[in-house]
């Protein structure tokens, strides 16, 4: 089989991005950034489970498109979920 | 070369044992097998996603009782399970590799500290239960009672009714995410078994490849679960 098999040195090295991501995120979570507070600790999170999907779970190297149109699609109705639930729940006390 | 039941299938004569009668080569088997795992993590982001946006909702309702109700969590703890479970992904990643690469022995080795890292995230997740029992932190119980104020408000005191959401949903989340670390260790314990008896290696890793998808889709649950619930308005 012809399989992409990453290098020792790439696994390290993510697994390194990760943990120094975790460390970030509680440092940014205690210094007050008012409301980017969140927005970063998602931005970090996303750019963590981002290096998980592509580098540990293979995607960046699949040959099958089809895998990454089933992600996409998850990803998308998964923020159509969030979006239209708050775009509600948001709006209900306006007159 | 690593022998599988798909092997005595139809009796056809294929270079690879494990290669079913009906792909055309053992790549096109794996895609499929592939995507169908990958089919199976959409409902699971879509089970998940419900239990977040339910959790997005009350916090934008109840911000303060949230930030007050997250402070009072284990800091440490958190961030050590994190960690525990970063480091989980990176045995799993290398289980995998090493059935690329032939290394059968080092498959096992990597399979069981992937259990063992399992088993202490549990064991600490357990730690921080005990907690929420030893302060009555458990939603629904007559004596619940979260003391202080929403931060920077000294003001407020925390409303228990809504603080009570926030840990029903603690436990409701951790706790499904608990479940599937108990079937991702018990789903290991099985590849793990296989491994040493000698079934993947570089033409057959099937199996090894989609168990770790799992097993790293959990530990993205956790990537999101760990600032979501741990780090609400942590500063002073």
């Amino acid at each position: 089989m012809s399989e992409h098999i990453s290098s020792v040195k790439l696994y390290v090295g993510i697994w390194l991005a990760l943990l120094a991501g975790t460390g970030l995120t509680v440092v940014a979570a205690l210094i007050d950034m008012g409301p980017f507070n969140p927005i970063v600790a998602l931005a970090i999170a996303t750019i963590k489970a981002t290096l998980v999907v592509l580098f540990f779970m293979h995607v960046k190297y699949t040959h099958e498109k089809l895998t990454k149109l089933v992600i996409a699609a998850a990803i998308f109705f998964f923020l159509i979920l969030l979006s239209l639930s708050m775009a509600d729940y948001t709006t209900r006390l306006w007159t | 070369m690593p022998t599988s039941p798909a092997a005595t299938v139809q009796g056809e004569a294929h270079e690879n044992p494990a290669l079913l009668h009906h792909f055309a080569t053992a790549e096109q088997q794996k895609d499929a097998a592939s995507l169908g795992m990958w089919v199976f993590l959409v409902t699971e982001i879509m089970f998940f996603g419900g239990m977040f946006c339910a959790y997005l909702v009350y916090r934008y309702w109840y911000f303060g009782d949230f930030a007050a109700a997250s402070s009072s969590i284990d800091l440490r703890l958190g961030t050590l399970n994190t960690a525990v479970l970063i480091c989980s992904s990176l045995t799993v990643a290398m289980a995998v590799r090493c059935a690329q690469t032939g290394k059968q022995k080092a498959i096992v080795v990597y399979l069981i500290l992937t259990i063992i890292l399992g088993m202490a995230f549990l064991g600490i997740k357990g730690v921080e239960y005990y907690q929420k029992f030893a302060e009555n932190h458990i939603p629904g119980q007559a004596s619940f009672h979260l003391a202080g104020h929403v931060p920077r408000h000294p003001d407020i005191p925390v409303n228990q009714r809504h603080a009570q959401i926030y840990f029903s949903l603690y436990f409701a989340m951790t706790g499904m995410h608990a479940l599937h670390m108990i079937i991702g260790v018990g789903l290991f314990a099985y590849l793990t078994y296989k491994a040493w008896k000698g079934l993947y290696g570089p033409n057959y890793y099937t199996p090894l490849e989609n168990g770790g998808l799992y097993w790293h889709f959990v530990d993205i649950v956790w990537i999101y679960l760990f600032p979501l619930l741990y780090l609400i308005d942590r500063h002073p």
